[in-house]
């Protein structure tokens, strides 16, 4: 018997998860790459390994026990690699940041990965000791189980899910004021028409980097929760596939709205989360023959019916779950 | 042409290309760009006279758009030298010209299409706190600003008749709208001199009057304004001069009424032996046709 239950339990308990907020941060900061300033950034991931190794190392290569210092140091990390990104590639048409971000994610984890990284970022291994002054901070007692319906977790994940939102809170007030003020009019112009916003007096070469440097961050932030919750960084994790799934999580709540992440990636959990229970549970029961499905291509089927449940998100709502059709519309003008 | 009634400050200055003027607000020097092995562009000295309407004509490929280019720092000359306002700008950037003072406008509109008609206008006000990150995260540091940009953008956009489309998305408006908003948006940065590239290109005959009245009160505010116009009744009824180019160079300056007449020119545009009959076609059409235009000015 499927038990149902159980299946929806654990979607839900995924949609508030750690690995949902840091897809809602990431997302986010795609967002404001290519939702109001136009980047086309296909490296995002390379930002948020950068947030979380510039957080890890802080304490296992630095020896400073201070979360503060860790995040801090992990946001410059993201700034540093904007910098080295943008400042060749955003002269250039918008083509060419694209092509070097979607290189430059893979370069970050082949480094980071490397035998001769390996006294900094212990190689494959990756970095494991640096989760005690976070957990320091954890006013929850670890061993206790807190929440209430479907939502029970343990001290320690309970903490990374409360900052975690709170988190994701402040970001989507910074990413909201921003959007309605002057600064976000003028990035949402050199959107719309670079060259528009130049014969204005705006210098649209350094709002762009402005908004990779904000993008950017919000990933490394994303990084740092990943860092937090799975209490480890391993290089591996931050394979390029990863940015498409930040991208899917985008498309999904929508472009260029503030809320859209975050419905995104609840949305993206749930349903992962229930098609791989489901699969497994379809399996176990005998109800899906072994010839067709076993239960280790749960995994990978899964992903299939995201997929094809997103090609139909884009033939029958382009504009994702909070765009504007219209807005849309003006495009084909 | 009727002349006009009271002195025309540009009286006494001959007609020939390179001309000096008394109260230039842009003097171009020796502006050389080339693609490849194509001179685009080879201007030995052209001046723009202050608070007049310059008309800058020529055949097609004479170089006039990328002329533009160089003056507004979207394209970067090989070689030369221009003084604005005053003020040398060697390696110009089209961002800092327009803070000076020098807004330009396209050949082919560029309304912000999913920006509102207001926020189109907003954006060209110059000096904004708010679009400074750091005090676009407080309310109360650009809101005061905020509003007294809207109230002029108010006031701007009744005079261009767009006021009704005020919050509507500017990818709504028609061709002609988004002329007209092209226009009062430069105006919202208070330029003090308005480069128009082609602003009658596209635009249906009814709305092209109403676009010369405004370009007309541009000067008659005092801005001066240059703009590039391939129509000659367009040149001939709002220029107060005219700049001829032909293959990269200037070839004739003069007032509206002279270019016409101006043999260069009708050489630049028709080819040099265009009235010479040919052995065995009969004689091309055109050539009458516009001698025939010619007699009428005289």
């Amino acid at each position: 018997m499927i038990d149902w239950g159980f299946i929806f339990e654990q979607s839900l308990a995924q949609a508030v998860d750690f690995n949902a907020i840091a897809f809602v941060l990431a997302a986010m900061g795609l967002n404001v790459h290519f939702g109001y300033a136009g980047l086309l950034n296909f490296g995002q991931i390379g930002f948020v390994a950068m947030g979380a190794y510039g957080f890890g190392l802080t304490v296992t290569l630095w020896g400073i026990e201070s979360v503060f210092v860790a995040v801090v140091i992990g946001l410059l990390f993201t700034v540093a690699f904007s910098l080295i990104l943008g400042i060749p590639t955003l002269r250039l048409r918008a083509d060419y940041l694209a092509i070097v971000t979607i290189a430059a994610a893979e370069i970050v984890r082949l480094v980071a990965r490397s035998t001769p990284m390996r006294n900094i970022t212990r190689g494959a291994e990756g970095l494991n000791e640096f989760i005690d002054p976070f957990r320091s901070l954890n006013p929850f007692n670890p061993s206790g189980v807190y929440g209430f319906g479907p939502f029970q977790y343990r001290g320690q994940q309970v903490f990374v899910i409360l900052v975690g939102w709170a988190l994701v809170a402040i970001c989507l007030l910074v990413v909201w004021q921003l959007m309605r003020s002057p600064w976000g009019r003028v990035v949402k112009a050199i959107r719309e028409d670079e060259d528009a916003a130049r014969a204005l007096g705006k210098n649209a070469y350094w709002y762009k980097l402005q908004a990779l440097m904000l993008g950017g961050a919000l990933g490394g932030l994303a990084g740092m929760i990943l860092a937090v919750g799975n209490a480890t960084v391993q290089p591996d994790f931050y394979a390029a596939a990863q940015t498409f799934l930040f991208w899917l999580v985008l498309i999904l709540g929508g472009v260029g709205r503030v809320w859209s992440p975050v419905v995104g990636a609840v949305i993206y959990w749930v349903l992962v989360t229930f098609i791989r229970n489901l699969g497994r549970q379809l399996v176990a029961a005998g109800m899906v023959p072994t010839s067709v499905m076993d239960t280790s291509q749960v995994d990978q089927i899964q992903f299939w019916i995201v997929g094809a449940a997103l090609a139909l998100l884009m033939v029958f709502r382009p504009q994702g779950i909070f765009g504007s059709r219209e807005e849309m519309a003006l495009d084909a003008r | 042409m009727p002349a006009d009634a009271s002195p025309h400050p540009l009286d006494g200055v001959a007609w020939e290309p390179g001309v000096s003027k008394p109260d230039p607000i842009l003097v171009v020097d020796n502006m050389h760009r080339a693609f490849g092995g194509l001179v685009a562009v080879d201007v030995e000295h052209v001046e723009v006279q202050r608070g007049l309407i310059t008309a800058l004509i020529g055949p097609n490929g004479a170089g006039k758009t990328t002329f533009f280019n160089l003056l507004t720092g979207f394209d970067k000359p090989d070689s030369g030298h221009s003084v604005f306002d005053g003020g040398s700008i060697d390696n110009p950037s089209p961002h800092r010209l327009a803070q000076q003072g020098m807004v330009r406008t396209f050949q082919l509109t560029k309304a912000l299409t999913k920006l509102s008609v207001m926020e189109n206008m907003k954006l060209g006000a110059k000096h904004q706190a708010g679009e400074r990150f750091l005090k676009s995260l407080f309310t109360p540091l650009w809101r005061p600003q905020e509003q007294e940009i809207e109230k002029r953008a108010d006031v701007l956009l009744s005079r261009f008749k767009l006021d009704h489309m005020r919050d509507e998305y500017a990818g709504t408006l028609s061709g002609g709208q988004r002329k007209l908003l092209e226009m009062a948006r430069s105006l919202m940065a208070e330029p003090t001199l308005v480069m128009l590239d082609e602003p009658m290109a596209g635009v249906n005959p009814a709305l092209t009057q109403s676009l010369l009245d405004h370009v007309k009160s541009l000067r008659d505010e005092g801005i001066t304004v240059m703009f590039v116009e391939h129509d000659m009744d367009v040149v001939r009824d709002i220029s107060d001069w005219v700049v001829v180019m032909a293959e990269g160079r200037i070839i004739a300056e003069g007032p509206p009424e002279s270019i016409g007449k101006n043999q260069t020119v009708i050489d630049a545009y028709l080819g040099t032996h265009h009235d010479a009959p040919l052995d065995l076609e009969p004689e091309p059409e055109v050539a009458p046709e516009a001698r025939a235009e010619q007699g009428e000015e005289e």
